[in-house]
């Protein structure tokens, strides 16, 4: 059995802010039946941008109702913008701690508020999340969530990642990439703000190679395109584009928008792309 | 608060006979069965006793009774001796919904290089024989399908399935931890080589439990050491809780009659009155023969965690079937191997009842557990028109 602690139960036995709202300013949905949570947020939200009133409906165990009858009611009262810099820990700070394998719960309050607000801002609905931008095709877990569970929780196991995002739960096939986005940030997070990754020449030569062969060349492959490094100078990338890219009208849109973005995410973010026309 | 306890396919009360047949052996009688004085020696004939109760029980002679330490070490010694013994035969058939003590079992054998056949059972949570006869080739070395299950109730045609797999020279293990005392089992008529049955299951204690191995059948223990069991389980001997299953499973067999009569009666009053009181309910496993004390009921757009917590204001003990309760994100294999729609799956709620139970029990669930699922599904997004459509997040590639 579950140890929740006093507050979950309140929550969960007398949730506050129940149920559906008449003409609401704002509506954010994460989760469905299949997921086996779900949760609905409806905010009103007056001219000078303050949350007068938050209310919800959710499908879940006890720790998903408390989770949204704790957001709604941190929600009541604040400004969007103070709403902007809610996290789940703070749902679950609020509720005096969740079982660690309940804190997707938390997190599914922030994803709804979040939403909420891009529906407020007039966005379009973030759901359904496109197949190609999920990690976890069983709970339909983007790498967005995944990585900002890691960085706001301070995740440090794929075990971690699945407590709190349900990513990997399923059938579990995503569990190297998830292995791979924590690296990552775990990377990210050991180096000081602001400051660049230091790097040997090989390394960063390395480490470029392997996006490219490994990212970059299967996703221009699909489209029947192809690259070739042609050679590293410092931060300089000098690269040909082979295949369908060649003569594409598109490809200069690959080069900076896919191969630079991508390099300068994973590798260095001085890095630029040259092309070598052969 | 006294629990209104439905969650016997958990574990069960002790009953008080067995409770005062153990007593003395952690008392007065503590000697070692295995000693050369007659201390000793007086409790062996207390698990000589126990031995010839529980064979009583099975239809099979004392000497097939092997004393374990649980359900789980009986069908690991089942399936591991029969794979040793048979080292040519590197095959194993068994089912997508047995219990964790054979599935994980089987799912580690297939990591070390056997190779398995897992059969599928339909919407009803019934087995395919031709499925069966058909999975069966000449290097399988055994084949493991459980008498009941745990989670649904549902049995498996256990004469038909030891006729094929008899047929076919393989060795044949059942898990009957859920059976054993509920439906008769007589060895003289079944052919299987081991079944395994549970003391916590039927009124004695946990921690003790019986692997029946056919007279003739090739074996090889699994713990090493003593003499004890006749060279097939070392280990000195758990005397209290032997004697507790002796005397457990003769209880058990003279209740027999009561559990298919009243303790039935009492699971269907259950079934029918929630199926008529809940709208959008169904029986997981319903159109199949099931054990007379299992009721596994399903309630759309709701949560098992949730629905337990509740009822458990009132002390209503059951189990669940969802995701939440075991820590697990996905709904239990058996339901998913069933194919049972995740809007169900999530809700899904075990009743298991015991002679224990009374009709003051049943009328407490038909009262209370109506307007808890009314609560929740109010507290829902998914009302009942819009529910299916109502998917947020991606479809599931389950």
């Amino acid at each position: 059995m579950w140890e929740y602690t006093d507050k979950v139960m309140d929550h969960f036995l007398n949730p506050r802010n129940a149920g559906e709202m008449d003409n609401p300013s704002a509506v954010g949905e994460v989760g469905s039946l299949a997921c086996g949570d779900a949760l609905r947020l409806f905010l009103k939200i007056n001219d000078a941008g303050v949350i007068e009133d938050a209310t919800f409906q959710t499908f879940g165990c006890a720790s998903a109702i408390a989770s949204s009858s704790a957001l709604t009611e941190l929600l009541k009262g604040k400004t969007v913008d103070e709403a902007k810099a809610l996290t789940n820990k703070d749902i679950a700070a609020f509720l005096g701690g969740l079982p660690k394998e309940k804190m997707h719960c938390s997190v599914m309050g922030q994803e709804a508020l979040d939403a909420a607000l891009k529906n407020w801002r007039g966005e379009a609905a973030p759901a359904p999340a496109a197949e190609g931008t999920l990690v976890c095709k069983c709970f339909g877990v983007t790498e967005e969530t995944i990585r900002r569970a890691i960085r706001e929780n301070d995740l440090k196991t794929v075990e971690d990642v699945t407590s709190f995002t349900k990513a990997g739960g399923g059938c579990g096939d995503c569990i190297p990439d998830l292995e791979r986005i924590l690296a990552e940030e775990r990377a990210a997070m050991a180096r000081p703000a602001g400051e660049a990754p230091k790097m040997t020449n090989i390394q960063r030569m390395m480490l470029v190679t392997k996006v490219i062969e490994e990212e970059i060349r299967p996703a221009l492959k699909k489209d029947g395109g192809n690259i070739e490094l042609v050679d590293i100078e410092g931060a300089t990338v000098k690269v040909a584009l082979r295949g369908a890219c060649v003569g594409c009208p598109s490809s200069q849109l690959t080069l900076k928008g896919l191969v630079e973005k991508r390099l300068q995410e994973a590798v260095d973010p001085d890095i630029r792309i040259e092309e070598v026309r052969s | 608060m006294k629990p209104v306890y439905l969650d016997n396919n958990a574990t069960t009360q002790v009953a008080p006979e067995v409770l005062s047949a153990m007593l003395p052996f952690f008392s007065e009688q503590y000697g070692n069965p295995s000693s050369m004085h007659s201390f000793g020696g007086a409790v062996g004939a207390h698990l000589r006793r126990a031995r010839a109760q529980v064979a009583k029980g099975l239809g099979c002679e004392p000497s097939e009774i092997v004393f374990t330490s649980c359900g789980t070490e009986g069908d690991n010694t089942a399936i591991r001796s029969a794979l040793e013994a048979q080292p040519d035969k590197r095959h194993i058939v068994t089912t997508r919904v047995e219990h964790p003590a054979v599935l994980s079992l089987c799912k580690h054998l297939e990591d070390k290089g056997y190779e398995v056949t897992w059969l599928d059972v339909d919407s009803e949570g019934r087995l395919s024989l031709k499925d069966l006869e058909k999975s069966l080739r000449k290097d399988t070395a055994i084949v493991s399908i459980m008498a009941a299950n745990n989670e649904t109730g549902v049995l498996f045609p256990l004469e038909d399935i030891a006729r094929i797999v008899k047929s076919h020279g393989a060795l044949l293990h059942t898990d009957a931890v859920q059976a054993v005392g509920k439906i008769p089992l007589d060895m003289g008529r079944l052919p299987v080589d081991f079944l395994v049955l549970s003391g916590h299951k039927l009124h004695a204690p946990k921690g003790v439990g019986a692997l029946y191995v056919r007279k003739g059948t090739l074996f090889r223990p699994f713990l090493i050491g003593g003499h004890q069991e006749g060279g097939r389980r070392a280990g000195t001997e758990n005397t209290a809780a032997i004697v507790a299953l002796g005397q457990a499973v003769e209880l058990a067999t003279a209740a027999m009659d009561e559990e298919n009569t009243r303790v039935r009666a009492l699971r269907d009053r259950l079934e029918r009155g929630l199926l008529a009181a809940v709208p959008d309910s169904r029986i997981n496993g319903g159109g199949a023969e099931r054990l007379p004390n299992t009721l596994s009921i399903a309630f759309k757009y709701v949560e098992g965690e949730a629905i337990l917590l509740l009822l458990d204001r009132f002390g209503i003990c059951a189990s669940s079937g969802s995701a939440c309760t075991s820590g697990s994100l996905e709904p239990s294999h058996v339901l998913r191997a069933m194919g049972v729609p995740f809007t169900f799956a999530h809700g899904s709620i075990r009743f298991s009842l015991s002679r224990y139970t009374t009709d003051a029990d049943i009328d407490l669930v038909l009262r209370e557990l109506p307007p808890i699922i009314a609560r929740l599904r109010q507290l829902s997004p998914f009302s009942g028109k819009e529910g299916e459509a109502a998917g947020f997040c991606s479809d599931h590639s389950h």
